[in-house]
């Protein structure tokens, strides 16, 4: 036992006095609270499961094994009707993640590039980021993915299509892009691009240092650019170009071949990118409005350029400010990418409820929805605390 | 203060928990339609000639109607329906929740869906298949010709599952198109996302008749699956399943034996024909047996007539929609529709 306060040490508890002495109390009411939550958790668990035998509803996950014969249109790995209901869901749980990935990087820097200019002294640029900003955050997400969608599907029709260069074409039922196909060679341009990407990172940190130590600045940014580019460029031109286009080619119906981004897509994408960018150039805003004009004041002083400012004196303590919300803005972009259904793209949300329509199994799914949702916002929040971390202001 | 309510909170989560109040939706549906006075049906969100909002605002159709006929066969009086609209996807477990008493909503009878679900299906009330509308402009005679086509289907429906099967056992290849409902299929393919539309024939039927210009489409020969249409209810409750099966009977055979909405009155009162006579309770006791009220077949039929003068008023010839009997006219009449006996 820990300490005991003077008031209890001296009075001894009794059975009879549990309810009228102000610690024990407590420690009751809770219990009872508890114990009254958990027979609530039980009565509805064991109630469910009472009602799913009744109807004669086998539960469990064996379902997912069981061949899903229906066929996905957008699918980033390989998947036929012949797949089983598990792997139709890693293809929606993958669609998913691509457009919430697209969804986040555009975000982000439509959200950045909105929350500077709007602090712009450009009358004009900073009303009409504001007009945006207030027109798309202000209508409901719904209304702008359709919206978007129907945009994209008014557009030339196949036998129209627009062509871009006679290699990518532009019509109602997406972007038709050429797609590459590797040849034997490549795996050298892929390791030139590692190898690039290590040398920059050690450039990168031996610049910081030179600089720290001597103050001579090194052009890093436009190095590390060179590098990276450079690099694969290079030996992909000695291994002897090994990448070969698969071209679109008009046929009866469709193009054929290459790779097809449809409109699904890229309605959902724009509509997500610029529904969440707009809170985010509010953030962004708020966070360089938080930092202090002596800060400016003071760089202005020290001789520092206005970019320079910017990048380096008020960008830096603004992200402290923005890093917190900026993650619920991302976490909130993910969950309603799930509003994908109402265009039909095939995102883990809609592939599961086919699969709950054609399996019957609606807890299980329903409980892989929220299972998944939840980790990936667990994982964005960790990697954003993380983040958040690292950019903290480190007192000295 | 704060004490206070956590105790009644308390109280209120342990009195919840341990009465248990099992919130099953177990038999006797039947009883629970009477206290509610009013019979929860699941139709379509909206398919031509099935179920649409007629010029009163009110929902009308071939499935509408057998809603309304065993409303007025259990409640006496057809207008006691509560419509609940649904799409492929929520109305199973719609019915399995106990949200609605009955589903009406041509959906296909399948094996999985009568066991693995664990629905009863209550009979056919529309032989259907499944098949495919395109553009004339297309140039296409078959389906089989659909080779790299992009095509739009409803998910969470068989003919998502059937449309798979043609095109790999066919061996070629389309781009699926998912769509939510029927009235959203259409407006992709008036768009052009797709090439061709499939789903029920009928189906087709009606959306094609929905077009300013029905002549310029065309629904392929092909009927590349069997989607025998009918009513449904949860499994365990075989009274109710007997009530709602039996008032589909009497519809079809009331056409047999020529009871019509118009004549059902005059024949209530006695014919020379026993079997007219059993169903509609001037001899035997067939109301007994169901458990509903005499007239349940007379209310069942003056609903909206037999099942022949439900399918010509809502399907037939005279429709927008003019599909002809065909497999759904009567067994003596060529067709495939055939009802027990009343006896």
């Amino acid at each position: 036992m820990a300490k005991v306060g003077p008031h209890n040490s001296r009075v001894p508890l009794e059975i009879g006095r549990l309810m009228t002495d102000e610690r024990s109390r407590a420690v009751i009411l809770q219990l009872l609270v508890l114990l009254g939550v958990l027979l609530f958790f039980a009565f509805i668990v064991s109630n469910t499961i009472a009602n799913l035998q009744r109807v004669g509803l086998a539960s469990g996950f064996g379902f997912l094994s069981d061949a899903a014969f229906f066929d996905i249109n957008q699918r980033l790995i390989e998947y036929t009707s012949q797949s089983s209901f598990g792997r139709a869901l890693i293809v929606g749980l993958l669609n998913t993640i691509l457009v919430s990935a697209l969804g986040i990087i555009a975000a982000t820097l439509l959200g950045f590039i909105g929350g500077v200019l709007r602090l712009s002294d450009n009358w004009i640029v900073s009303r009409l980021v504001t007009a945006w900003v207030e027109f798309t955050r202000n209508v409901p997400l719904l209304l702008q993915i359709i919206f978007w969608w129907a945009i994209l599907t008014s557009l030339p029709k196949v036998r129209d299509s627009i062509s871009i260069g006679g290699v990518a074409f532009l019509n109602n039922r997406g972007l038709r892009t050429p797609a590459p196909l590797f040849e034997t060679g490549m795996e050298w341009v892929v390791a030139a691009l590692f190898v690039a990407i290590v040398a920059s990172v050690v450039l990168v940190r031996w610049a910081r240092k030179r600089q720290e130590k001597t103050g001579k600045t090194f052009p890093s940014a436009l190095a590390t650019f060179c590098l990276i580019i450079g690099t694969p460029l290079i030996v992909y031109f000695l291994a002897g170009q090994p990448v070969n286009w698969d071209l679109p080619v008009r046929t009866r119906f469709n193009f054929r071949g290459g790779f097809n981004i449809t409109p699904e897509l890229i309605a959902l994408w724009f509509a997500l990118s610029t529904y969440t960018a707009a809170f985010i150039s509010e953030i962004v805003r708020s966070g360089i409005q938080s930092v202090s004009r002596g800060q400016t004041e003071a760089a202005s002083a020290l001789g520092l350029s206005k970019n320079q400012t910017m990048r380096l004196v008020i960008i830096p303590q603004a992200l402290r400010v923005i890093i917190p919300p900026l993650t619920s803005q991302f976490l909130n972009l993910t969950k309603n990418s799930s509003l994908a259904i109402a265009i039909g793209y095939q995102d883990l949300v809609s592939i599961g409820g086919t699969i709950l329509n054609q399996s019957g199994q609606a807890l299980e799914v329903v409980g892989i929805w929220m299972a998944v949702y939840l980790s990936l916002s667990l994982a964005t929040s960790a990697f954003m605390n993380w983040y958040n971390k690292r950019i903290a202001l480190v007192e000295r | 203060m704060k004490i206070k309510m956590i105790t009644r909170a308390a109280a209120v989560a342990s009195v919840f928990a341990l009465s248990g109040i099992a919130a099953t939706a177990q038999a006797a549906t039947l009883e629970d339609v009477k206290a509610a006075g009013e019979l929860k049906c699941g139709i379509n969100t909206g398919l031509p000639g099935f179920a649409f909002t007629d010029d009163n605002g009110k929902w009308a159709g071939f499935d509408v109607a057998y809603c309304r006929a065993l409303a007025a066969a259990v409640l006496g009086d057809a207008d006691k329906v509560k419509y609940v609209n649904l799409t492929g996807k929520n109305r199973f477990p719609a019915l399995a929740s106990g949200e609605i008493d009955i589903l009406s909503r041509n959906t296909t009878w399948t094996f999985s869906r009568d066991l693995d679900l664990g629905f009863t299906f209550l009979g056919v009330s529309y032989y259907d298949g499944q098949g495919f509308l395109g553009r004339t402009s297309l140039g296409v005679k078959s389906a089989k010709q659909l080779d790299g086509a992009s095509v739009c289907i409803q998910t969470g429906t068989t003919t998502e599952l059937n449309l798979a099967d043609f095109f790999r056992v066919n061996k070629i290849k389309y781009e699926p198109v998912p769509i939510e409902t029927n009235e959203e299929a259409r407006k992709a393919y008036e768009a052009e996302r797709c090439d061709v539309y499939t789903t029920d024939a009928s189906g087709l039927a009606a959306t094609r008749s929905t077009f300013t210009k029905p002549s310029e489409h065309m629904v392929f020969p092909e009927i590349i699956s069997k989607e025998p249409l009918g009513p449904l209810v949860r499994q365990g409750d075989d009274r109710w399943a007997d009530i709602g099966r039996w008032v589909l009977f009497a519809l079809i055979n009331a056409e047999e034996l020529g009871v019509t909405q118009a004549n059902v009155d005059e024949m209530a009162k006695g014919t020379n024909n026993p079997e007219i006579n059993r169903m509609l309770g001037t001899e035997g006791s067939l109301a007994a047996m169901i458990g509903l009220d005499k007239s349940w077949a007379i209310n069942a039929i003056k609903a909206g007539g037999n099942y022949g003068e439900i399918f010509e008023k809502y399907l037939g010839k005279d429709t927008p929609l003019a599909i002809a009997r065909g497999l759904n006219a009567q067994w003596n009449n060529g067709g495939l529709i055939y009802a027990p006996p009343m006896r």
